[in-house]
């Protein structure tokens, strides 16, 4: 058995890819659904409607959506790159501490309209910083990245734990390691009355659209796929290598950040260790998905916030882990990695 | 500062210390040995948590400790067939195909744990390994509670560590293997099959991984909870690099690993009120990046790492 690449690829073989990925991941999952003595076709059912029978239950699955489109977007457009930032989850929560700790220490009182896009810079800036030093430590001392961002997301977590176990907690938290809630004046307003959806479904979609557009119509759009695809090649054609990754970085960590800012702002409105169930590892998962594409960042989003809220509902009642979810979105990626590559190459005998 | 050397004067320090090593020790030659051969297994963190999940469970129902150990292996050696499909047949990304696994062994180890243990107040545990008393050795005064108190997987994963560098070094098999990971092609002008050589590679690899996640629920402690493995994946992958891929200095690398997280255990109590302990739990994490700071373009890289193999093209 050998493999041939393919010269075309027909734009209805790209389409349905993903699709069929996620349709092999839930046959799979329905094996182990059906091992664990449940009716599968009512468990599917049940997830589908946890996730969307009602208008709560809807707004949820949305709310769970809005930093999985962010985190997703920071490992599609550093994957893109070929920069292995599997720091999200580390990101994410220096952007939600920064963004707590100077909204209730440096921009208290300031109105909203001021202090919430203080706040995202703040936020974004944490996260970045923490992307800067792998990729630092990959440019000067050619270490892979992916191990450095991965153990950076201990040190991350341990730091947020010190800080509000330390400094920033809350003295009113009858004890409990959280931070000081931010002022009142930085919380998200809603999308929706008597919900948790706030905008901050909004701003990841306009971001989505942005990077979509960064990537498609600009110089650095080029280049920084470029820098990906064929390194020494881009150099020779006059890339600034190094300079395309800091930006690439800047944008990833940056977005990886904003996302914990907005999640802190959002949603809690104070920072805890359980703030993210892992929001920036399944943003790898919703980045491979859509195939790096940012507008396949939004539905592989809702697609993975789908099965998490779904999972959680179909749990209750039917008494599967609610971790099938999590096997669910893992063997999507690992069947997308796989019909990808028949996207691109054939079986020839 | 007697603060200090009362610590490093204590055999208890020591007796940690191989305790804590000897889930690196295992898992960074199964590491090692598939990138001798040309693949990075990224899987290992969630390899390790399913060997993890599944010795103990096999124990929990029953079955003998070495039976656990066993078991956790073969369970180990399916997400290494799994990654061997992935990255040697299909060439696909080494990297994503890692996490890809990682992701779902771990996932699949929360579920399987669940489904069969039911949630309970305090986790369900198993008698684990206990220390081997060995004649006279045991015995000593200082070294005796220091080098000679471990349970049997300790010293099986020392042993290993000096078979696996007499393999890698001095045997045909070796060679294959090195050959390989430095150039496939080559491997297959001399009528080798480098496809082959890299499933056996990732295969034996992962199973030791599945072992030494195992170690930590058999012996280390005695029941399975979520998050357990604790990033020890990543460490291993570090240490790999840090060992500059030579099995002999993975064995002292996770030896000297481990002697600073013992260390920083103890001076966590001695420091208890002063610092707080979150910075003594990033020590390891840090440590690892450092190591990989330093010895990154020291270390002899295999040339073929992560890079597909297809016949006839280049």
């Amino acid at each position: 058995m050998r493999f041939e690449r393919r010269e075309h690829r027909s734009t209805l073989l790209v389409i349905s890819t993903p699709i069929l990925a996620v349709i092999a991941a839930l046959a799979i999952a329905g094996v182990l659904i059906a091992a664990a003595g449940a009716p599968v076709f009512e468990a599917y059912w049940k997830i589908l409607t946890s996730a969307f029978g009602s208008r709560l239950s809807a707004t949820e699955t949305l709310t769970r959506a809005s930093p999985l489109i962010l985190t997703g977007l920071a490992a599609a457009v550093a994957f893109r790159a070929r920069l292995w930032n599997i720091g999200g989850e580390g990101q994410f929560y220096l952007g939600a501490i920064a963004a707590a700790a100077a909204s209730a220490h440096l921009f208290a009182g300031l109105p909203s309209l001021l202090q919430i896009p203080l706040l995202f810079i703040v936020g974004a800036f944490a996260g970045m910083v923490l992307l800067l030093v792998p990729l630092w430590l990959r440019l000067r001392f050619s270490v892979d990245e992916v191990v450095t961002t991965l153990l950076l997301n201990f040190v991350a977590l341990l730091f947020v734990s010190m800080l509000i176990d330390g400094v920033l907690k809350d003295p009113a938290a009858f004890g409990w390691p959280q931070s000081e809630a931010v002022d009142a004046a930085a919380r998200l307003p809603k999308l929706l009355a008597r919900s948790r959806l706030h905008i901050g479904l909004g701003i990841a979609v306009v971001i989505a659209f942005l990077i979509y557009f960064v990537q498609t119509r600009t110089v650095f759009g080029v280049q920084s796929r470029a820098a990906g695809l064929n390194p020494s090649g881009a150099v020779f054609a006059g890339v600034p290598l190094g300079r395309t990754l800091v930006i690439v970085a800047m944008i990833s960590g940056g977005l990886a950040g904003l996302a914990g800012t907005i999640e802190v702002l959002g949603v809690k409105g104070y920072v805890t260790t359980d703030l993210s169930p892992g929001y920036g590892y399944s943003g790898i998962v919703v980045a491979m998905l859509a195939n790096l594409n940012p507008l396949g960042v939004v539905l592989a989003a809702l697609f993975t916030a789908t099965m998490f809220v779904g999972a959680d509902g179909m749990s209750r009642s039917m008494g599967i882990p609610t971790y099938i979810a999590d096997v669910t979105v893992s063997l999507s990626l690992l069947s997308m990695l796989v019909a990808v590559f028949f996207t691109q190459y054939r079986i020839r005998r | 500062m007697s603060a200090l050397f009362d610590i490093l004067a204590s055999a208890g320090l020591w007796a940690a210390v191989l305790r804590i090593a000897t889930p690196l020790i295992l898992a960074t030659l199964g590491a090692l040995i598939s990138e001798r051969a040309g693949v990075l297994n990224l899987g290992i963190e969630g390899i390790m948590t399913f060997g993890a999940m599944l010795g103990w469970l096999a124990v929990y129902n029953g079955a003998d400790l070495w039976v656990g150990l066993l078991v956790a292996a073969l369970g180990g050696a399916m997400f290494g067939l799994l990654h061997s499909v992935l990255t040697v047949t299909l060439g696909l990304s080494q990297h994503v195909s890692g996490l890809g696994v990682t992701l779902f062994a771990s996932s699949f180890a929360y579920y399987v744990f669940r489904l069969m243990v039911p949630v309970a107040g305090t986790p369900p545990t198993i008698e684990p390994f206990q220390p081997l008393d060995i004649p006279v050795l045991s015995d000593l005064s200082f070294f005796g509670p220091a080098f000679f108190t471990q349970t049997a997987p300790t010293y099986l994963a020392i042993g290993l560590a000096i078979a696996l560098a007499y393999l890698i070094a001095r045997t045909p098999i070796g060679l294959t293997i090195r050959m390989t990971g430095e150039n496939p092609h080559a491997a297959e002008a001399q009528g080798l099959n480098p496809m082959a050589i890299r499933y056996g590679a990732v295969i034996f690899g992962s199973a030791m991984m599945g072992v030494g996640g195992a170690f930590l629920t058999l012996s280390a402690f005695n029941s399975f909870f979520p998050t357990m493995v604790q990033g020890r994946g990543w460490i291993c992958i570090a240490l790999v690099v840090f060992a500059s891929w030579k099995p002999e200095r993975a064995l002292l690398g996770a030896i000297l690993f481990a002697l600073f997280d013992a260390f920083q255990l103890r001076l966590q109590t001695v420091l208890s009120g002063v610092v707080p302990y979150q910075i003594f739990l990033m020590i390891p994490y840090l440590l690892s990046i450092a190591a990989l700071a330093v010895m990154a373009r020291r270390a002899r890289v295999p040339q073929a790492l992560m890079q597909p193999y297809r016949r006839g093209e280049r």
